[in-house]
């Protein structure tokens, strides 16, 4: 049986600060080196002073995903040198003497399926390293300090995953229900990582490192799981190693550095102590919990009778059930949502797009509203929508400028519809037959004034003139 | 003007209008001049100290509100950071380091007006017991230059031993504070751990070592203490004090106090001078009306191995950012990949630092750790636990700082275990988190003996006042420099 178990790293962007200083937490605005100081920098005599807040938002994770949550948190040294690593340790977390991590076992469900959480650990994030210059020997390495220290939270799972597509399936519930409640922004590059291991029956362990991003790690995988297969079936050994995701040749290569044998001597970090996690403290974080995914769902379910799917949708994607929340009233709420799923999401399908949107939650009362109301026709409300995503303008105005608004003026539609009537005599004819065919007719009168005929009106017209 | 006073007298003397804090760093300077090429107790030296005293005099005379030390010239040991200055901490590593921002302590400190004469020697990175491993030649001893000061905390020291400061602010790891005050007859107090913000002591081994003063009186001492404690946020592990004013009631004495004999510390080895001197101070201690008894803490055998396993191991760790890729020496990474680069960057260690990185890099490795580094915070805690279980009996603990006499320059450089065995009396306040002080008892053969008094945690107040009650009854000889 195939064995696959993962290790993700989620940068709580939502956080002002760094772990450890008072330097953004948000780096990616900044010129390389300038988002530093002497804390994250470790410079000389500087020592960590733990971000509460980070502390929380770990805890907060750990809660939703089930975890327990040990009284009292320590944090460890892990020894290494490299050079995106200002201190030459990592400050993290380590369960080895005891629970001391922010969360310890924990479960999240994956349709029916239970994937086991082995723990979660706040942690620092490195520098970034930057490799310039083509050749291996005019190669450069730049280090840009800027990330150094910002707040990261590692998840680990047990080797719960057989397949790709659980692993893919994980992530997307994992990420969305990050990002449900605020405390991160997966959509940010780097913001979400993850490694993977993977192993076959009779096989060792591999560890694929260095996967850039969810869809990489899918990738990475697959090819993993092949390439021990195809050894296995030679009866060729697979050995227990860390190999490195190629992201241009698309295959994982074993690593150079023996990263198994290193000794982190790890010890406990004497300059933040033992930081004490009461049970009401607990208490007040989860009731300021924000409402889970699946309890969303199902109320939009049972309150607002929305199909299934639809609340699928909307629950988990946190920007949409914002949208959803401020804009939806009882009556609404149907037709809210599916202007949402339906014509919202191809307007903001990217994260770009998502920050330029000028749509406010108004608007989406009022293009639902004025659909409710037969002021707009459906077709219309998506050109609307789309102007609204574009320009912020109110609904009324485009309505105007764009003549979007529906002919309900009883003469004008009247006149069109006899039109209608005089060039379609057979229909006509039919409609004493069959019925039916009525809704024919209303379709050549939405056709005559390009969707914009009220539909229930052009109807009742009809029926008065064909009788 | 008479520069032998104390920081106390200084503060009075400055105050009343009787001497100018201009004509006193003057007269510290010329001092420094006349003794420093002798003794080397800096490292550098503050060019704007007279600009600084002239301003402060100013204040004085405008009567503007002025801190509490009215410009009083005070030593920095080399590895506390004021800005804009040079802090090598007797590093080659950290030969061309100038710190960007001010540790806490100095932030304090200028607040009160203080003026930083200059940057004080130390052994390389604060280890060692001697000053012999500082990369820029050892200090020597004002009592008899033939001889170590002490260390690591030597220059401090020196520094007020021979009226080259008033006072001056060391670190304490495993009595680098009050060995040296012990070996140049000066007081060298290391507080309860969290009573003085580490923020800006570049860390040796964070978990056990604390700033304290080093100064003539103990007074001054609680002088320093008042001026310097204190919850800083920027380290976390900084305990509240709750404002405790330690200088009122420093006159309590000890009547009725039950003190404790550390029967470990006056044991093999040790020598007959310090051991008459040790119980002369008891005696002194009983005839202040404190009753006095023997007390076993067997731990203490085990307690240097410890010490210097766990430090090796923070060491190991602390240390291990001097990579020279973002401050450092001048050298230049071009044409070198990571790893050979660093190698070659970081043999400007010196040998002692060296010796204890490759150390601190073995016993809490895997594989080893469960018979080092696992082992020795074993001894820690089953220590602390005695130590605790005898404070239930006692209020203090009595011993010498330091079971021998000074040893000359290059005595002892070659065998680090017998350097180790000096710390035996000391690190045991370390690694307990436990307040110590070391005050000049007594002069043999020319060479200053000290005691050392240790209390409970937080028990900092009783500690002072313990030790300027016995301060009191010594009179010992002037320096003869």
């Amino acid at each position: 049986m195939t064995k696959i178990g993962l290790e993700i790293h989620c940068q709580l962007t939502k956080l002002e600060s760094k772990l450890f200083c008072p330097c953004k937490a948000n780096y990616r605005e900044f010129k390389p080196n300038t988002n530093i100081c002497p804390i994250c920098m470790g410079l000389p005599g500087s020592l960590p002073r733990l971000n509460q807040k980070a502390v929380e938002k770990a805890t907060i994770i750990a809660m939703a995903l089930n975890c327990s949550t040990p009284e009292k948190i320590a944090f460890f040294r892990k020894n290494y040198f490299y050079p995106d690593l200002p201190k030459n340790f990592q400050i993290t977390q380590l369960n080895v003497y005891g629970d001391t991590s922010v969360g310890g076992k924990g479960t999240l469900m994956v349709g029916d399926k239970k994937i086991r959480i082995t723990r979660i650990q706040l942690e620092e994030d490195p520098g970034r390293l930057i490799y310039e210059g083509s050749s291996e020997k005019n190669q450069i390495t730049l280090v840009d300090y800027n990330r150094a220290g910002t707040p990261l939270v590692e998840i680990v799972t047990e080797p719960d995953f057989e397949n790709p597509k659980e692993v893919r399936e994980f992530l997307n519930i994992l990420s969305d229900l990050l990002e449900n409640l605020d405390v991160s922004d997966p959509s940010l590059e780097g913001a979400m990582r993850a490694d993977a291991n993977v192993s076959i029956e009779g096989g060792n362990k591999v560890e694929i490192k260095n996967i850039g991003s969810f869809h990489d790690l899918e990738k990475a995988v697959h090819f993993e799981i092949t390439r021990q297969q195809s050894l296995h079936s030679r009866n060729i050994p697979i050995i227990q190693e860390t190999r490195h995701w190629d992201d241009k040749r698309k295959i994982t290569v074993s690593s150079r550095s023996k990263e198994e044998d290193m000794d982190y001597r790890y010890f406990l970090e004497g300059d933040i102590p033992w930081l004490r996690i009461s049970s009401d403290i607990k208490e007040k974080l989860k009731s300021e919990m924000p409402e889970s995914i699946s309890s969303k769902k199902q109320r939009y379910i049972s309150d607002y009778d929305i199909p299934s799917q639809v609340a699928d949708v909307l629950s988990s994607d946190k920007f949409y059930s914002d949208l959803f929340e401020e804009s939806h009233t009882k009556e609404n709420a149907r037709e809210v949502a599916n202007i949402i799923t339906t014509d919202l999401m191809g307007f903001v399908d990217t994260r770009e797009k998502r920050d330029s949107s000028k749509l406010k939650p108004y608007h989406l009362k009022d293009i639902a509203d004025s659909i409710q109301s037969g002021k707009i026709a459906r077709n219309s409300a998506k050109n609307a929508l789309y102007e609204i995503v574009k320009t912020g303008k109110d609904l009324s105005d485009i309505i105007s400028k764009l003549e979007l608004g529906n002919i309900s003026d009883e003469s004008e539609l009247t006149l069109i519809i006899k039109s209608v009537i005089s060039e379609e005599p057979q229909a006509v004819e039919q409609t004493k037959s069959n019925p039916q065919t009525i809704n024919y007719l209303v379709g050549k009168v939405m056709q005559k004034t390009k969707g914009k005929a009220d539909p229930k009106l052009t109807l009742d017209l009809l029926k008065k003139q064909i009788q | 003007m008479n520069i032998k006073i104390s920081a106390l007298q200084f503060a009075r003397e400055v105050k009343s209008g009787n001497i100018s804090a201009e004509d006193f760093i003057a007269k510290t300077i010329e001092q420094i001049k006349n003794v420093d090429d002798k003794l080397h107790a800096f490292l550098s030296l503050n060019n704007d100290a007279i600009e600084q005293a002239k301003n402060i005099d100013k204040k004085i005379k405008s009567g503007k509100k002025v801190g509490q030390c009215l410009g009083m010239p005070i030593s920095i040991k080399d590895n506390i950071c004021i800005k804009d200055t040079k802090t090598t901490c007797a590093s080659k590593m950290l030969e061309d380091f100038i710190a960007p921002y001010d540790a806490t302590v100095i932030t304090k400190l200028k607040q009160q007006d203080a003026i930083f004469i200059g940057k004080v020697n130390l052994d390389e990175f604060a280890m060692g017991l001697t000053t012999e491993f500082s990369a820029y030649g050892p200090s020597k001893n004002p009592w008899n230059t033939d001889y170590v000061p002490g260390g690591s905390s030597g220059g401090s020291a020196v520094s007020v031993s021979a009226f080259e400061c008033v006072a001056s602010l060391g670190s304490d790891t495993g009595g680098s504070v009050r060995n040296p005050a012990s070996f140049c007859s000066t007081v060298g107090y290391k507080p309860t751990y969290g009573l003085i913000s580490r923020y800006g002591l570049i860390s040796y081994a964070n978990s056990i070592e604390q700033i304290g003063p080093l100064t003539r009186t103990v007074e001054d001492a609680a002088f320093m203490l008042n001026l310097i404690t204190g919850i800083d946020p920027y380290d976390n592990t900084t305990v509240d004090n709750h404002g405790e004013d330690y200088l009122k009631d420093i006159d309590s004495g000890i009547e009725g106090k039950k003190i404790g004999i550390i029967k470990e510390m006056i044991g093999d080895g040790i020598d007959p001078s310090v051991l008459s001197a040790t119980k002369d101070a008891i005696s002194k201690l009983e005839g202040l009306g404190a009753t006095c008894e023997e007390i076993s803490l067997d731990m203490v055998k085990y307690s240097v191995a410890a010490y210097y396993t766990i430090t090796a191991t923070e060491a190991g760790s602390n240390l291990a950012r001097y990579d020279n890729l973002r401050y450092g020496y001048d050298f230049s990474v071009e044409g070198y990949e990571f790893n050979s680069y660093i190698e070659k960057a970081r043999k400007k260690f010196g040998p002692e630092v060296t010796r204890r990185m490759i150390l601190g890099g073995f016993v809490p490795s895997a594989g080893h750790a469960g018979k080092y580094f696992l082992k020795a915070l074993k001894v820690k805690n089953k220590l602390t636990r005695q130590i605790d279980e005898a404070f239930k009996k006692f209020d203090l603990l009595v011993s010498p700082t330091v079971p021998i006499l000074p040893f000359k320059i290059g005595e002892k450089i070659d065998d680090p275990i017998a350097l180790f065995l000096v710390d035996i009396n000391t690190v045991t306040a370390n690694l307990t988190g436990k307040p110590a002080i070391s005050i000049p008892y007594a002069i043999s053969n020319g060479l200053p003996i000290g005691i050392q008094l240790i209390a409970n945690s937080m028990d900092d107040k009783l500690l002072l006042q313990a030790a300027h009650a016995l301060e009191k009854t010594v009179k010992l000889p002037e320096v003869p420099i």
